[in-house]
């Protein structure tokens, strides 16, 4: 198939449905309700189940009794939708069920406002629900990765039984681009003997569960997770460079940020500054080794997000605070400028 | 290869109410925005742009309004758009435009896309009866729910029975953004041919952002992208 033009919301949809999700649980909100619109449009012709709960915290528990029947499932919403979900998740996690949750960010705290941000850093990659737990957090930058990613979350997440988070914003969701859908493909037959799918009476029933009366089994099984997630870091993390190899100054930052950031660089770099854009794709697990690796030959470092600086803090710890980290950002839904960001890095500290 | 046909407004008949619909993300706005552009440069006269989409939260005509006023055309626009409010209200002055003092005008909607945002439209059709109109049908071979032309008659009909309007003419509005090439628009010809056919609806052009394009079958609008750029490059 040749490309399309889609939104970055459709490319989630779309994408979601070729890796084989045929449950979509959804409650609308500014800026994703497309993806209900199209899950709504395609699903049943695929044969598959778009459902709009009656709200949010229903749709994540949804998705939870889906997951745990050993299909792929997913939920999206935008910033305080996610917030409600954030119990949900946190079952999830306990349960060990893979599943996609896609926040597609807008301006906070409460109900904020409808315009890109990317202020749920925090919560998505440190506090996304209560308990010791992680989810992967993987942020696309282009429409195309969208798409792609998606389809790489929902692999993540089966095979580490555990979910799996798509960290976009308003700007990646309503923006058009073109896409190439063709290497997005369903796996061939994922197994899953623990699904509670129905034994027939030929094996020992299946529980998924996050209830432990005894505090040691609860305890035992937060350790294997926390083993789990070891394999994730040691496996799974994803970052990009960009002109980072002689870079005097690199800038960190993640998707739609990284798209305005890359070209700022660009700009600084005509101008004969050394500078580079260096990218996490995965937010947990965070790249720190990559990016610490930086700090032998950069003297300075810029974070540029669209909050009040809520990456800052890993950046230092990659670094080892070994140089000076500098914030250029915006918040509230307000998007940066390459010129804004271009500034930072011709103006040293601000 | 034969030589490309410009699209002739002057010529063209359009009517002085010009309904644009389509499908979500075909490309209405910057067609809208592009077609009243060339109306106030090529007749001169009064143009008022109407921004009836109350579909799509972010890249809106509303982004145009300097551009579009620096060049005369008058722009109504919903209240609070492009800021945080969900569902931005339709002002009482969007009625003006059909008054009879206004007879020797244009007036250009651009209309929320799939039958959702002619919803909108539809409030204002017995006023659009009374003074004779145009509506457009913009349409995108490239668009994902909507890659033939059985497909896309589904969403005109839609639109049609929502608005409880028809659609006069089609545009062909094919494009892969920037991975447009020479032949793309073209390539479409097929596409639109058959749209035509199913809806017994004149081609009225295709429109191209590229200037350097195979002839396709029918006369060609160009356009200048109005999308606002967000990460420059």
């Amino acid at each position: 198939m040749a490309k399309v033009l889609m939104k970055g919301n459709e490319a989630v949809a779309e994408a979601a449905i070729r890796s084989g999700c045929r449950h979509y649980f959804g409650y609308p909100i500014t800026p994703q309700t497309e993806i209900a619109e199209y899950m709504a449009k395609r699903m049943p012709k695929v044969g598959g189940l778009c459902l709009q709960a009656e709200s949010e915290i229903s749709a994540i528990n949804m998705v939870m009794g889906a997951a745990s029947a050993g299909v792929r499932a997913m939920t999206s919403s935008s910033s305080p939708g996610i917030s409600l979900k954030c119990e949900g998740i946190s079952y999830i996690a306990g349960c060990d069920l893979p599943c996609l949750i896609l926040n597609v960010q807008r301006g906070g705290p409460g109900l904020g406002g409808i315009q890109p941000a990317q202020s749920d850093y925090w919560q998505a990659t440190k506090a996304m629900g209560h308990g010791d737990l992680h989810l992967i957090v993987l942020a696309p930058s282009s429409v195309q990765e969208m798409a792609s990613l998606a389809n790489k979350a929902f692999d993540l997440a089966d095979k580490y039984r555990m979910p799996a988070m798509l960290l976009a914003d308003g700007a990646l969701g309503q923006m058009m681009e073109p896409v190439d859908l063709d290497g997005i493909k369903a796996p061939e037959a994922v197994c899953k003997p623990w699904a509670t799918c129905g034994h027939d009476g030929k094996r020992k029933k299946n529980i998924t569960n996050s209830l432990y009366i005894n505090p040691d089994d609860l305890e035992k099984t937060v350790i294997e997770r926390f083993a789990r997630y070891e394999t994730v870091k040691a496996n799974e993390i994803m970052y990009e460079e960009y002109l980072t190899e002689d870079a005097d100054i690199v800038v960190v930052a993640y998707g739609i940020t990284a798209r305005i950031c890359r070209s700022a660089v660009a700009m600084a770099r005509a101008q004969g500054v050394k500078v580079g854009l260096f990218r996490p794709i995965t937010l947990w697990p965070y790249p720190y080794e990559a990016l610490g690796r930086l700090a032998d030959t950069a003297s300075r470092f810029i974070v540029s997000e669209l909050n009040m600086g809520q990456m800052i803090d890993d950046v230092k710890i990659a670094i080892n605070c070994r140089r000076p980290v500098d914030f250029c950002g915006r918040t509230g839904g307000v998007l940066l400028t390459p010129e804004e960001i271009l500034n930072a890095i011709l103006g040293g500290k601000k | 290869m034969g030589m490309i046909r410009t699209f002739n407004l002057k010529e063209s008949g359009l009517r002085r109410l010009i309904a644009v619909t389509g499908h979500f993300g075909s490309g209405k706005t910057n067609v809208a925005v592009n077609l009243a552009l060339r109306l106030r440069e090529e007749t001169g006269k009064p143009v008022t742009l109407i921004d009836l989409d109350i579909v799509n939260p972010y890249f809106r005509a509303a982004d145009s309004t300097a551009e579009l006023e620096s060049a005369g055309v008058k722009c109504i626009l919903p209240e609070f758009a492009n800021t945080n409010v969900d569902i931005p209200s339709l002002p009482p002055e969007i009625r003006s435009v059909f008054d009879g003092s206004a007879a020797d005008s244009y007036a250009v909607f651009d209309v929320g896309g799939d039958d959702t945002g002619a919803a909108a439209l539809g409030g204002y059709r017995h006023m659009f009866a009374r003074g004779g109109y145009d509506m457009l049908f913009v349409c995108s071979m490239f668009r994902p729910l909507t890659p033939t032309a059985a497909e896309t008659f589904e969403y005109m009909r839609e639109i049609e029975q929502r608005s409880g309007m028809k659609c006069t003419a089609l545009v062909n509005n094919s494009s892969i953004g920037i991975s447009t090439e020479r032949s793309t628009l073209a390539s479409t010809d097929g596409y639109i041919g058959e749209l035509s056919k199913l809806s017994g609806l004149p081609v009225l052009f295709a429109s191209s952002m590229l200037r350097d394009i195979d002839p396709p079958a029918h006369p060609v609008f160009f356009m200048d992208n109005i999308t606002k750029n967000i990460y420059g490059g």
